[in-house]
């Protein structure tokens, strides 16, 4: 089932030293001028390939903006983006990264399987590149079956699910996910980052992770990226000491509380 | 070949199997409908009785019994004046409603467009239509065109009103989905925002199809010699309220057949609910 995203699995494994996304000296500043509003700040930072990255920060520190500046949705006022070597527009057009945001954002007349083939089916697709197939994919995160269901027809974990094996079709090597699983009880929300998980283990994608819960940032992330409000700049890029593959019982284990803890205090800080 | 088609028995059995699921189909509805259609028959029960009672003269309001006579007395009256009213209500909604929509799409992907345009669309908009049927008998003659151009008026400004807005309905979060897929903008009109308007336009149609009769009736009031604006003004100078009644009766179910006629388009179409994404 999983060959059909080796794409971003070799690549994952030919690049591992390198970083998907570099970020050097990042400022995002928007309006006009004089009135204009300082977003972001001298933001530097490298995610490695193949890594799992969370963010942290409060409320309105620019998270998503750094999220959607990658994404190639934000004008770069100064510094600069790199997505492996391109600039974030050449990797949009190459298809090198998707988005799913906290919204599952389906088409609501489009029923699963269409839905997940919405990628294949605009833009312009590279000469030659090779898509998963959407069957495989509504399988791989557990929607086997429910193919010809109609987005009304799902709860709101299963259509997030759907969301993720739309951004999954085009094998991108980047998984930008911005609070995707915000809106979710606890109880999916465990199970769909556990699934995450797994999914990332067998898939090496690098992930760029997007959360308000600190438990959540520490259960998924190898790295936590903290940032800090007004302006936003990086407060820390921590590494995550705990072993993978992880379970939910890892959560009251000594290391996690401590992680949690330590960011506590910093999002505190901030 | 015989283990592909269904023996003749078990068509038989789909074909019964079909009428009587038709069968309770109209039953169901017929119950459904039932408090409804008793209260209409009660109600020209009532108006029959007060007519009765009161021995109100046949010129001031005739009962029932008068109309439903005056239906068999005029059909051929009434037929061909019917037919008229329908083609220009038609027309009307069609021309109304295309250019509105066409207009609605040019405002979307030009906003200099819709500020410069759209005031004048309100504008049109709050001119009385039945002021207006005369200048337009002025302009282009009293023949079909000043019934369609108001027909098709009355239909244009909820129509652009909620295309427009049906159009800028999909959601923020969609169109950065599409720009990440680098989707071009037919692209994003033809698979995000046409679909989303859907639901929008049928609200303005089932609006405009009703309109639009009465847009032509009002087009018909002014110095024309057909149709059943015509035949109302008509049987009201020549006190001949049975004949007005039945008319009033034919236009209103026009208006009926054609708001049920654009209600089943849309339960064609429009087959999806939105999702409320939390
Ligand atoms: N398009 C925009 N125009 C103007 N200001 C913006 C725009 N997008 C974001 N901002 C501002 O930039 C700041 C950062 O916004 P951003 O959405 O990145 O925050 P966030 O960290 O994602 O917050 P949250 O955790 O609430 O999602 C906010 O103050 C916001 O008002
Ligand atoms: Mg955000």
């Amino acid at each position: 089932m999983l060959e059909t995203l080796s794409r971003s699995k070799q690549a994952s494994v030919g690049a591992a030293s390198g970083s998907a996304v570099s970020v050097t000296n990042l400022h995002i500043r928007f309006g006009a001028n004089d009135s204009s509003f300082t977003a972001l700040s001298d933001v530097s930072v490298e995610i490695p390939a193949g890594s799992l990255v969370t963010m942290l920060g409060p409320s309105g520190c620019g998270k998503s903006t750094l999220l959607r500046t990658v994404a190639d949705l934000v004008h770069i006022s100064d510094g600069s983006v790199s997505v492996h070597g391109q600039t974030p527009r050449k990797a949009r057009e190459g298809r090198d990264f998707a988005f799913v945001f906290q919204e599952a954002t389906l088409l609501p007349w489009r029923n699963v399987i269409d839905n997940v083939r919405l990628p294949l089916l605009v833009g312009k697709r590279e000469a030659g590149a090779t898509y998963a197939d959407p069957e495989e994919l509504i399988a791989l995160v557990g929607l086997k079956g429910r193919e010809k269901a109609m987005p009304h027809e799902l709860s709101g974990g299963q259509r997030q699910r759907v969301a993720i094996a739309r951004a999954l079709v085009t094998r991108p090597r980047i998984l930008l996910m911005d609070e995707p699983f915000g809106a979710l009880d606890e109880i999916t929300r465990d199970k769909l980052n556990e699934e995450l998980l797994r999914l990332w283990q067998e898939t090496g994608t690098t992930i760029l992770f997007v959360t308000h819960s600190i438990p959540e940032a520490v259960f998924l992330g190898q790295h936590v990226l903290m940032l800090a409000a007004h302006p936003g700049r990086v407060k820390e890029f921590m590494t995550v000491d705990l072993p993978y593959p992880r379970s939910l019982a890892m959560r009251d284990t000594v290391e996690f509380i401590r992680v949690t803890a330590h960011l506590r205090t910093l999002l505190g800080e901030c | 070949m015989a283990n592909v088609l269904p023996s003749q028995a078990e068509g038989r059995a789909l074909v019964d199997g079909n009428r009587f699921k038709m069968l309770d189909a109209a039953a169901g509805a017929a119950l459904r409908h039932l408090p409804a259609t008793l209260a209409i028959l009660g109600c020209i029960l009532l108006w029959q009785l007060v007519v009765w009672g009161f021995s109100v003269p046949t010129f001031m309001a005739p009962g029932p019994l008068d109309v439903i006579k005056a239906f068999g007395e005029n059909a051929g009256v009434l037929w061909a004046n019917f037919w008229p009213t329908l083609m220009e209500a038609v027309l009307g909604f069609v021309f109304g409603n295309v250019v509105a929509v066409l207009l609605a799409v040019w405002f979307v992907h030009s906003p200099l467009a819709e500020r410069a345009f759209y005031p004048i669309a309100v504008i049109i908009k709050s001119i009385p239509i039945i002021a207006l049927a005369p200048i337009l008998v002025l302009l282009v003659g009293n023949g079909i065109a000043p019934k369609i151009i108001i027909a098709g008026l009355i239909c244009f400004f909820p129509t652009l009103v909620n295309m427009v807005q049906g159009l800028k309905s999909v959601s923020p979060a969609m169109l950065d989905l599409m720009r990440i897929l680098s989707a071009s903008n037919s692209e994003i009109f033809w698979k995000v925002r046409l679909p989303s308007s859907l639901p929008f336009l049928f609200a303005a149609l089932k609006i405009a199809a009703t309109s639009s009769v009465m847009g032509a009736i009002v087009a018909e009031w002014i110095g024309s010699s057909y149709g059943l604006g015509a035949l109302i003004i008509e049987a009201t100078y020549n006190f001949r309220s049975p004949l007005l009644y039945a008319t009033v009766v034919i236009a209103a179910s026009l208006a009926v057949v054609l708001f049920f006629a654009v209600s089943f388009a849309e339960s064609k179409i429009v087959r999806w609910k939105p999702t409320t994404d939390h």
